[in-house]
Order: C-alpha cells, then sequence, then structure tokens
C-alpha cells in the first residue's frame, strides 16, 4: 500500500462515517420528541452531510480516477463502504440515539482535534472546521446524557440500555491497521491510543455524572475497515442511493 | 375606559398603520382570530416537514440533501417562531399541539396530499413556498406585531426555499426524458392544489370585512392568488412545462392570466379530512408526541432537580 491509497482509504473511513450518522439523525426529522430538538438534530445532520461532502470529495481527488464526492456516496456498494459499525446503528428509542451520538461525538471530539495539526493542509483545515461544529454537538449530547440519566426512572434505564446494547461497537473506535501506520509516520492521521485515553476519561466521567454504570462486556463487534457491516447497512444504502442507481448517468 | 372608546381608538390606531402590541386593549375577536391564523400557520410549518422529510433520506446528491436539510431545518424554525408568537395572545404551545393532535386545529390543506417523487420536492419548493410567500409578504402588512415581525423575517427565508425547488424543477425538466416526465406529473398534481392553499374564492370567504379593517386580513384570496398565477406561469413556460389548465388564457386589456373552474368540492374535502394523507399526517404528529413523552419528563424532572440543588448550594 502506498501513501496515496492509504490517504484514500482513510478519507472514506472518516467521511462514510459523517454521511452514515447523519443520515441516522436525519430519519427523525419531524418525528422528535420536541420541536426544539427536531431542530437541533436537522442541524446536527446537516453538518454531517456536510463534512462527508468535503472530505468525499478530497477523497476522489486524491484517488485521482474523475470520480465526484456523489459517485462515492451513491455508487458503492456496502462492502466498500468504511463507516464505524457504530454510526449504522438503527435510532431506535431518543435514549438510544443520543447514546450512539454521545459515544461518537466524544470519540471525533478527540479525534478531530488531533486532525487538526494534521501535516495534509486539507484535512487540517477541514478538521478547523468540524472542531467547532463537534463541539457544539458534543455539548447537546451531553447534555442530554444527564437530562435522561439522571431525569426519571424510566429515562435512566432506557439509556443505560442503549449505552449496553451499544457499547460492543465502540472497541472498534480505535483499531488501527496498516493504514493509520502509514499515515501517522508522516504525521497526517491520529494516533487512535492517544484518542482512546481521552475518550475513556471522558466517556467515564459523563456516564457517572448521569448516574449510570459504565457497561462492561467482552464483545468486540468490527469489520468496518474491511467492509464487513451490520445487517443495517444494505438497507440504509438502498434508501439513500435509490435515484442515481435507477437512472444512471442523470444529473440532479 | 368603556369598551367602545377603547374599540375606537383601537381601529384608529390600525388605521394610521401602528402596530398592535401584545399588551394592548384588543376585542375578543381579535385576539380569537388571530390565534387561529397563527397556530394554523405553526402547525402547516411542522406538518409541512413530513412530506418535505420524507425526501431527506433518498435526496439524489450530497448538495440536493445538504439544501433539503436546510430547508426543514428553517420550516422547523419558522414553527418554534410562530408558536411563540401566538403565545403572545395568552395560549400556551401545548394547548395548540393537542388542538393540532385532536384534529380541533387545521392546518394547510396542501400537505395532505403525498409527495410521490423526488421531483414533488422541487414543485413544493416552487409552488408551495412560492404560494406562501405571495400570502406572507401580505400578511407582514398586518396589524398585529409580533405576526407581522415574524412574517418579515420568515419570509426572506421563502425566498430561498422558493428558488431551490425551481432550480430543482429546471433541471429536471431540462433533463433526460425520465426527468422531463417526472417534473410535468409533479407539476400536474401539485398545480391546482397550490392554487386552492390560498383559500376559497371571495364570495365563499365569510366576514372578510372586519379582518380587513382590522388588517388581520391583507388582501382577498382571490387578489393573491392571481398574483401567484401569474408570476408562476411564465415561469412554468420558461422551463417548458404546461400548466396543467385547458382554458388558462392571457388577457391582454387587463394584463392578467385567467384560469378554468377550480374544483373547490376537493378543497373542502381534503379540509374536512379526507385527503390523501390527512389521517397519516396527524398520526405522525400524534406518535412522535407520544414517543417524545417520556423524554419531556425526564428533561422537566432533571431541570427540577438542578434548580433544587442550586437552591440548597
Ligand atoms: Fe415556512
Ligand atoms: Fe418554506
Amino acid at each position: 500500500m502506498n501513501l496515496q491509497q492509504a490517504k484514500f482509504e482513510y478519507l472514506l473511513r472518516l467521511g462514510d462515517s459523517s454521511l452514515i450518522i447523519g443520515h441516522r439523525l436525519s430519519e427523525w426529522c419531524g418525528h422528535g420528541p420536541i420541536l426544539e430538538e427536531d431542530i437541533a438534530l436537522i442541524n446536527i445532520a446537516l453538518d454531517f452531510v456536510g463534512n462527508a461532502t468535503s472530505l468525499l470529495g478530497y477523497a476522489a481527488q486524491v484517488e485521482g480516477k474523475g470520480r465526484t464526492e456523489d459517485d462515492l456516496a451513491y455508487l458503492r456498494g456496502e462492502r466498500e463502504y468504511r463507516n464505524l459499525l457504530l454510526t449504522e446503528q438503527p435510532n431506535g428509542d431518543y435514549a438510544a440515539t443520543i447514546a450512539r451520538q454521545f459515544l461518537y461525538d466524544t470519540y471525533t471530539f478527540f479525534l478531530y482535534e488531533e486532525l487538526k495539526s494534521s501535516k495534509d493542509e486539507t484535512i487540517a483545515a477541514i478538521a478547523v472546521k468540524s472542531h467547532k461544529e463537534i463541539t457544539y454537538h458534543l455539548r447537546h449530547t451531553t447534555q442530554w446524557m444527564l437530562r435522561l440519566g439522571d431525569g426519571t426512572e424510566e429515562s435512566h434505564q432506557r439509556l443505560q440500555t442503549a449505552l449496553n446494547e451499544l457499547w460492543m461497537f465502540t472497541s472498534e473506535l480505535f483499531d488501527m491497521d496498516e493504514v493509520d501506520g502509514l499515515l501517522i509516520n508522516e504525521g497526517i492521521a491520529a494516533d487512535l491510543d492517544k484518542v482512546k485515553a481521552a475518550w475513556e476519561k471522558r466517556v467515564n466521567e459523563v456516564i457517572t455524572e448521569a448516574t449510570l454504570q459504565v457497561p462492561v462486556t467482552n464483545i468486540k463487534q468490527k469489520g468496518s475497515r474491511e467492509g464487513k457491516h451490520s445487517e443495517h447497512l444494505g438497507f440504509l444504502l438502498a434508501e439513500m442511493q435509490y435515484i442515481p442507481r435507477s437512472y444512471p448517468g442523470s444529473k440532479w | 375606559m368603556d369598551d367602545k372608546k377603547q374599540l375606537e381608538q383601537f381601529e384608529a390606531k390600525i388605521a394610521a398603520g401602528l402596530k398592535i402590541e401584545p399588551k394592548d386593549w384588543m376585542p375578543e375577536a381579535y385576539r380569537k382570530q388571530l390565534i387561529r391564523m397563527m397556530s394554523q400557520h405553526a402547525h402547516s410549518e411542522i406538518v409541512g416537514m413530513l412530506p418535505e422529510g420524507n425526501w431527506i433520506t433518498r435526496a439524489p446528491s450530497l448538495r440536493r440533501k445538504a439544501i433539503l436539510l436546510a430547508k426543514v431545518q428553517d420550516e422547523a424554525g419558522h414553527g418554534l417562531y410562530l408558536y411563540s408568537a401566538t403565545e403572545t395572545l395568552g395560549v400556551d404551545r401545548s394547548e395548540l399541539l393537542e388542538q393540532l393532535h385532536s384534529g380541533k386545529a387545521k392546518y394547510s390543506s396542501i400537505f395532505n396530499y403525498p409527495t410521490l417523487t423526488w421531483a414533488d420536492i422541487g414543485a413544493i419548493g416552487w409552488l408551495v413556498d412560492g404560494a406562501a410567500i405571495m400570502n406572507q409578504t401580505a400578511l407582514a402588512r398586518g396589524s398585529y406585531g409580533p405576526y407581522s415581525r415574524a412574517m418579515v423575517k420568515i419570509c426572506k427565508e421563502e425566498s430561498f426555499h422558493n428558488r431551490q425547488g425551481y432550480e430543482i424543477m429546471m433541471n429536471l425538466a431540462q433533463g433526460t426524458p425520465e426527468q422531463k416526465e417526472m417534473a410535468q406529473d409533479a407539476f400536474n398534481r401539485w398545480w391546482w392544489p397550490s392554487i386552492m392553499m390560498l383559500g376559497p374564492s371571495d364570495d365563499k370567504s365569510p366576514n372578510s370585512d372586519q379582518l380587513m379593517r382590522w388588517k388581520v386580513k391583507m388582501e382577498s384570496n382571490d387578489a393573491i392568488r392571481q398574483r401567484f398565477i401569474d408570476r408562476t406561469v411564465p415561469q412554468a413556460e420558461f422551463i417548458g412545462l404546461k400548466v396543467p389548465d385547458a382554458d388558462l388564457k392571457f388577457n391582454d386589456v387587463t394584463g392578467h392570466y385567467e384560469h378554468g373552474p377550480i374544483n373547490w368540492e376537493e378543497f373542502f374535502d381534503v379540509i374536512k379530512g379526507n385527503g390523501p394523507c390527512n389521517a397519516k399526517r396527524i398520526k405522525d404528529r400524534v406518535e412522535a408526541d407520544k414517543k417524545g413523552a417520556w423524554v419531556r419528563e425526564a428533561a422537566t424532572a432533571y431541570a427540577a432537580k438542578q434548580a433544587k440543588e442550586k437552591l440548597v448550594a
């Protein structure tokens, strides 16, 4: 694997995760628990779509085969997608959405903090812009972790259940392979060990503050880096991609 | 001061072009009518999120997806803003939502039609937001301060909604034969409902005189409809779409388009609840409200605990 291939792969991982979790959030549109949350979720989804557009656009450029960000988003299949398994998990109830979002926002908060000083200027610029947005996302989801965790008996139970069910997807966030190794050497990618330490500290603090228990599990789901996903992704992509795939070559 | 005197002052103020503010004296009929109109408007914004939200996950490009998300977010913001403006008249949001869920309150009949293809998203922006702009620029001159200011703010965003919709339609109309057909089909389905959403014609619309004098209503439905048609027909022709009205013709003398007969039976039928999506829209709203109940309870309980801690600390 050369540097260009590694960079392309790395950008897909970042961009796909944004796109897929943004898609999940947008599914809430018009169905949120309160109008203010509808607005917040759409706003966050919009940030993710914007971030994915930048990252996939850059990925296409790095690849240099004349593909566009839309080609990458709409014309790759399940096995070519590189988003984290966590991001494709269904919305469930509001507790499940908040738990998923909190775990992911905390991750990207520390990940993009590192990427702000990437030696790749484009990645650094995208990270600077995104980190501002993520700071707001994380504040929002942290508030909801506290509200639901320390709200009523029911909300506490629901959120604890959600955390327990999602926990098996968290170890994958910090897996590193040849792609990471190559790019870390060049000062381009983030060292996920460092991100992991910061993530664990923050996540434990918030879970405890929310009067919840940090889940314990030995189950570790992984595979997204090789395009091995949960069964949910296929349905998501079928929905997302159906127009461009039904009318090949058309412009929208 | 007696009521008669107050009413005189109230009417004089309006005649002089001044705004009525929440704490000012107002006739009960004025307050009631405004609550009805403003809450209907607010409900329309949030029910309107459903047919458009229906296509966010299927938007055909990342750019279109972002634009649609931004638009629907605007509509949610309009809803929030309008509920707050309505609350200045002494009624709260939960009460208004209750009326929406029970079917007592109405919302714009247009959102009871389904969005069947991607072209419908273009048609809604172009036609529905286009018609709404016509109505809302008139309402921006209305006498009730909070509503009039809300309209000014909202109209600015509506023109972006209108443009993005027209852009989608133009793109389709100039695309492949399949895309062109999709655009024409959406236009055929949305044209008449958009014309009707501006309300029944003047001879079918009761008690307009007083509302006009009080500047609750600024223009007759027919006048607004005429402006909408005059503006939209040339836009359709420009992108090569055919207006689905065999009787439509331009009158050289008046300088206006004359349209064929409107199917008011359909309009009143949809208002009564018999449109293709009435039941689905209300069901979606009621379900979202029910599913969100425990979330709102948790937020309230948490806020109460925080307030208590603050007192103790
Ligand atoms: Fe609106
Ligand atoms: Fe709009």
